[in-house]
């Protein structure tokens, strides 16, 4: 793992776009989340706390065990912690039940994750129109606006192909779209480009750093610099404390 | 309302997507269930076409006819206040037939004697053995509803002298005189020469319990000489308005008190059946034995809807990371247990249909091989083998599909 001054050095000199974030859309404080493996706990968040406001691009980062995997979940809304806070869009999500919770992934968050999850046997037009199905959209509502997100992927021409007739780029592509879909408050993308070569991911980091400067809210959950280089901070996890926190403008 | 709507549109198409995608294990599991709508369906047929085949028979024995008996028919669990009762006898008929005259507006036509026992009944090396001798008068003929294929029944001199003269039932002719006709011919019933006047056309018979064509019919003074009539006889009375029934059975009870000289307060010695009261007996031993073949077909059901539920078991685990993601895209507990839930009662509703078909066709089939079975597919059965097998699917499905849609998104989305 490099070290915080190598990040900072590897910024590119050029002045990127940077937009003043808005009102806070995560607020967590002094999270904690134990886990229970056979007979040993397992703490893997140990008081956590972190606010994100609208427009941010934040990574989060650190080693395999770090609690990592833990926060991405917590901030996803796919878990709650044991212990603390978490305020989303001022709502406390902590308390909240599991259709509840379902309903704020479905309406405020966009994941995308590291092997796609796409379904294989649907279109990738079916595909981006789920999210609006679980929203309860009429099939016409539904059709226009997948239509529109594959066009802003740049996926306009591929809206009846299966998942298996496309590259993982595109695969990608079209998650990043269902992601889109619904208008999430934040998309959260865990290990966006694990899956995909060099290149391919250097595209998609390009696709979420335009997205970022369309307005929306980036998380992405790494554990490589050259990825989380994109961000405008970054968060880094060790021991399920956090270690740091830098903002690089 | 919208969203569950779409949800439910959504679980159709996902489940018909399923079954299209893995074509072999959803034909093996449907089979299950096609065996099991076919057993039951069929069990369904048959229980149809037995009563449909009883109310044939009981039609034959006569809907319009009461009968004066000793004994009511059913069981009687206090046996002895009927077997102190007087035998019926022959001359009974007659002091009714006199009322009945009497009577303006009676509701009864005829009152006929009917003496009846066993016996066997030979002519030349060919025997019978165990025919229904009924010794009667020529009224009989006014109570039956069969033709006669050849003769006829004899006339009233003929029964008043007790002349030896018999019409055989179409069975007992065929195994004396196969094929020949017997017309004038002799047999020997019960050691007694009579001569052949008549031959009742093929009935039947009744319930498949006793041949309506493994009979003679005797003039009843014949009857009396050989058999004797001490045990009593059984007085049919045919009534003339069967919408009527309960009014006749009234009328006709007054009148056997008045033939007995019967007191007022005094019970009845004697018991007047109609086979309606038969059927209401017989009722619950047909229920039962329904009872008895659906629950037996249900049982392959059952092992057809465990089919289904292992199958769900199996398409949950395989789909588990796809679950972790729609829950993850905001899929409610709800959504994920209608999805896997439709998805069993598809099948299910693929083998109800097939089922269905194959019933069907086998019904038809057995209609057409042998007519005489009765054999009925109706529409009822289309909604109710539907309904079963949507309710199978529904049974089988909901404990796979609960357990998915309880699964932990986190969990989920991390198996591989």
């Amino acid at each position: 793992m490099s070290s915080s001054s190598a990040t900072t050095s590897a910024v590119p000199a050029v002045p990127r776009p940077y937009r003043p974030p808005g009102p806070v859309v995560i607020e967590i404080e002094n999270v904690t989340k134990l886990y229970k493996m056979g007979e040993e706990i397992v703490h893997a968040l140990r008081g956590v706390g972190l606010t994100v406001r609208r427009n941010e691009y934040l990574a989060v980062m650190g080693p395999s065990g770090s609690g990592k995997s833990t926060m991405m979940n917590m901030l996803g809304c796919l878990d709650t912690p044991t212990t603390g806070k978490y305020h989303f869009t001022g709502k406390d999500v902590s308390s909240m039940t599991d259709d509840e919770l379902a309903d704020i992934r479905n309406r405020e968050i966009g994941f995308v994750f590291q092997t796609f999850n796409l379904l294989p046997r649907s279109t990738t037009l079916a595909n981006v129109e789920l999210p609006l199905i679980y929203a309860g959209l009429s099939p016409h509502a539904r059709r226009e606006r997948a239509i529109k997100a594959l066009h802003d992927v740049g996926l306009g021409e591929r809206m009846s192909h299966k998942p298996n007739e496309l590259s993982g780029g595109q695969r990608q592509r079209v998650a990043i779209a269902r992601a889109l879909v619904n208008n999430p408050s934040i998309i959260l993308a865990d290990e966006p480009t694990g899956n995909l070569d060099s290149k391919t991911g250097e595209e998609i980091m390009q696709l979420l750093e335009e997205l970022y400067e369309q307005g929306n809210t980036i998380i992405v959950v790494t554990h490589e610099e050259d990825i989380a280089r994109h961000a405008r901070r970054i968060v880094r996890l060790r021991d399920g404390l956090i270690e740091s926190d830098v903002r690089q403008e | 309302m919208q969203r569950l709507w779409n949800e439910f549109i959504e679980s159709f198409r996902i489940a018909i997507t399923q079954i299209r995608a893995n074509k072999m294990r959803s034909i093996l599991t449907a089979l299950g269930v096609i065996i099991g709508i076919v057993a039951v369906t069929l069990m369904g047929t048959a229980i149809k076409g037995i009563d449909t085949g009883f109310n044939n028979s009981l039609a034959m024995l006569g809907d319009d006819v009461l009968y004066v008996q000793k004994w009511p028919w059913g069981g009687v669990e206090d046996w002895w206040n009927y077997a102190n009762r007087p035998p019926i006898r022959p001359e009974a008929a007659d002091k009714l037939n006199a009322i009945i005259e009497q009577t303006p507006n009676s509701l009864l036509e005829v009152a006929v004697p009917v003496g009846g026992s066993g016996a066997p009944i030979k002519s030349g090396d060919n025997k019978v053995n165990g025919v229904q001798i009924f010794g009667t008068t020529a009224d009989y003929g006014r109570l039956i509803t069969a033709d006669f294929s050849e003769g006829r029944l004899f006339n009233e001199t003929e029964a008043a002298g007790g002349r030896p003269v018999c019409v055989l039932g179409y069975d007992v002719a065929d195994a004396l005189f196969q094929g020949q006709s017997p017309l004038d011919r002799s047999v020997v019933i019960a050691g007694h020469p009579f001569t052949v006047i008549g031959v009742i056309a093929k009935q039947g018979s009744f319930l498949g319990l006793f041949s309506f064509d493994n009979q003679a019919i005797v003039p009843l003074e014949a009857f009396r000489r050989y058999a004797g009539v001490r045990r009593g006889v059984e007085v049919r009375v045919k009534i003339k308005d069967k919408t009527r029934l309960i009014d006749a059975k009234e009328e006709l009870i007054g009148a056997m008190r008045r033939v007995r000289g019967q007191l007022p307060g005094e019970r009845d010695n004697f018991s007047v059946n109609e086979t309606e009261a038969f059927k209401a007996q017989l009722d619950p031993i047909k229920q039962g034995i329904a009872m008895a073949g659906l629950f037996i077909t249900g049982l392959s059901l059952f092992v057809g809807a465990i089919g289904i539920m292992n199958i769900t078991f199996v398409s949950v685990k395989e789909r588990t990371k796809e679950i972790g993601t729609r829950k993850a895209l905001g899929a409610r507990r709800r959504s994920i247990l209608l999805q896997f839930l439709i998805e069993a009662v598809s099948i299910c509703m693929i083998g109800g249909v097939v089922g269905l078909l194959l019933t069907y066709g086998l019904v038809f089939g057995v209609g057409k091989a042998f007519p005489a079975m009765p054999v009925e597919f109706s529409v009822g059965l289309v909604f109710i083998s539907m309904g079963v097998s949507v309710a199978t699917g529904i049974a089988s499905g909901f404990v796979p599909a609960w357990g998915a849609s309880r699964l932990d998104p986190v969990v989920a989305l991390r198996y591989e």
